[in-house]
């Protein structure tokens, strides 16, 4: 049984003026226990609408889900026992000291006091943050704030954990930080992740399955790896002075001196390729692959490109 | 209902804990009402034939108002700061959310009262355990209430909480001073009695005189607790049904 199934999952919002904002529009989704997906998408998309439908914060107005086997409309207690969830605010308060909060973190799921406090000390231990157990949040920098909002999210050790933008706003040294702690993490305990990202390179590195919104819709679904081959393709880049001739036989692009071919396999077409221009002495003095980014399966699919919004909500 | 104990527990130690990390804070909390005890009291004493009788219960009135609406305010930044998210996400009782934040106000408030009532003692106030007691009690529920409505504004209000501080600010004033608090209202013009009447506080203000000087069977306490109570039903109902419907 899939850990997260959802079916029409509908989200619309009233503003003012009676003007209806349909945020996500019958998403249909089933993630198997132990995956990494990354939900990807530009801003505004709906990433974070259905992140916070299926994690209870927000009802749906249409559709249902199970999240950990419970329904989050009728049993939404069951399915807040089982998960962990980094918002992509602060999760521990200001007024609190970093242990006190993770002590009252695991009170919050039933925990009895020892237990909670042993936990807390493991997670601490887990991220690196022993040393800052009586600081206050504000007192932290941005990583070891993250850091502790992944601890926070950890401490009754949920087997299915929703980070929503966990490393929007941090230098890459953080970001490869807390990376570097959420992938030991999941090692250790083998839980299942759900994340959102606008980082292109983040949910292709990382994730297992990647699933593409865009307007409240679900655009594509697979690996990385799938949706490159499938959507984008990979590319050759040709330089020569007869770029006119060698679209023509190649059936690629000519742009100036440069020729553009869309293959399934860029590295195993190239050598045909130049020995087809060889063959009717056409000097090539130039060639490049380039594997497709996730970009460029945005960008077939919609025509815009995910990078032009890259910018942190 | 042991999971509801439980979890309000859970809340309450948790917005406790600061405090007893800095009691600093703490001592301050306790100064402020008595500041305004010795100040406003004796120049009240000095202006009306009213006694401490008449003004200690009216200060516990004032501070359970002000403490309850004070944690709203930290709801509002922790809404704003994500860690009410958090805590929603958790499988805490909804109810035990409010009522946990409201005790941690009271179990200030029972500090301050403990801490007036023994320095007015020499200063001639009478003490009548059964009704301080009583009164106390009333004052909880009251304060449950409220705090629980100042949460419903603080999630009205995010994320920018303009709205709360409007609200607030616009309407201590009038609660207060329409519930004879600080002055009597009986010796006002006859609209201000009238609109007196519709203002809970009121009834709760002269409730807790009645219990103050020992009068447990007085029909004002009737009235009074009718009136926290209605106010703590009203409460709990927005409050759940607010943080039902998403944050």
């Amino acid at each position: 049984m899939p850990i997260i199934s959802a079916r029409g999952l509908t989200r619309s919002f009233t503003l003012k003026r009676k003007e209806t904002v349909d945020a996500v529009r019958g998403i249909d989704l089933d993630i198997e226990d132990g995956q990494l997906v990354a939900f990807l998408g530009p801003n505004g998309a709906g990433k974070s609408t259905t992140l916070r439908m299926l994690t209870t914060l927000l009802p749906p107005t249409k559709g249902s889900a199970t999240v950990a086997g419970h329904d989050i409309a009728t049993d939404p207690s069951g399915v807040r026992a089982r998960i962990g969830y980094v918002g992509q605010k602060n999760s521990a308060g200001e007024n609190y000291r970093v242990r006190d909060e993770l002590v009252a973190q695991g009170r919050c799921y039933g925990l009895p006091i020892p237990q909670a406090r042993r936990r807390a000390d493991e997670v601490l231990d887990m991220l690196d943050l022993t040393k800052m157990a009586k600081r206050r949040p504000g007192t932290l920098s941005g990583g070891q704030r993250r850091r502790l909002d992944l601890a926070i999210g950890l401490v009754h050790e949920p087997k299915l954990l929703f980070l929503d933008e966990p490393s929007t706003g941090l230098d890459p040294t953080s970001r490869a930080e807390v990376w570097s702690h959420i992938l030991r993490v999941r090692e250790e305990i083998g839980m299942t992740i759900f994340m959102t990202t606008h980082y292109l390179e983040e949910a292709d590195a990382m994730a297992e399955r990647v699933i593409i919104i865009d307007n409240g819709r679900i655009i594509a679904d697979g690996t990385a790896e799938q949706l490159k081959n499938d959507l984008a393709g990979d590319h050759i880049i040709l330089t020569t002075p007869d770029a006119a001739r060698a679209a023509e036989l190649t059936g690629g692009e000519a742009d100036g001196a440069t020729v553009k071919l869309r293959v399934p396999n860029a590295p195993a077409a190239l050598p045909e390729c130049l020995r087809t221009l060889d063959a009717h002495e056409i000097k090539v003095t130039a060639a490049e692959t380039k594997r497709p980014t996730l970009d460029d399966v945005f960008l077939a699919l919609t025509g815009r490109s995910l990078a032009d919004d890259d910018v942190p909500a | 209902m042991t999971t509801f104990l439980r979890d309000t527990a859970t809340v309450f130690t948790r917005e406790f804990t600061p405090s007893l990390r800095n009691p600093t804070t703490l001592v301050f909390e306790m100064l402020q009402p008595l500041l305004f005890l010795f100040l406003f009291g004796s120049l009240l004493k000095g202006a009306t034939d009213t006694s401490w009788q008449w003004f200690v219960p009216g200060i516990l009135v004032m501070m359970c108002l002000t403490g309850p609406m004070g944690s709203g305010y930290n709801l509002l930044t922790e809404a704003i700061g994500g860690s009410l998210e958090r805590l929603m996400v958790s499988p805490l009782n909804r109810t035990a959310m409010l009522v946990g934040r409201t005790l941690k106000e009271m179990a200030v408030l029972f500090l301050q009262a403990v801490l007036i009532i023994l320095l007015a003692l020499p200063l001639g106030f009478e003490l009548h355990l059964a009704g301080v007691i009583l009164g106390l009690a009333l004052l909880i529920v009251l304060g449950v209430g409220l705090g629980s409505l100042s949460f419903v504004l603080a999630l009205k209000s995010a994320p920018d909480g303009t709205m709360f501080y409007l609200v607030t600010q616009w309407a201590l004033f009038p609660l207060l001073l329409l519930s004879g608090v600080l002055l009597p209202v009986d010796s006002g013009p006859a609209w201000l009695r009238i609109v007196g009447y519709v203002n809970p506080v009121k009834y709760l203000v002269d409730a807790q005189r009645s219990l103050f000087s020992g009068q447990l069977g007085d029909i004002s306490v009737l009235y009074g607790a009718a009136a926290a109570g209605l106010v703590a039903l009203i409460g709990l109902y927005a409050g759940t049904r607010a943080m039902r419907k998403g944050i």
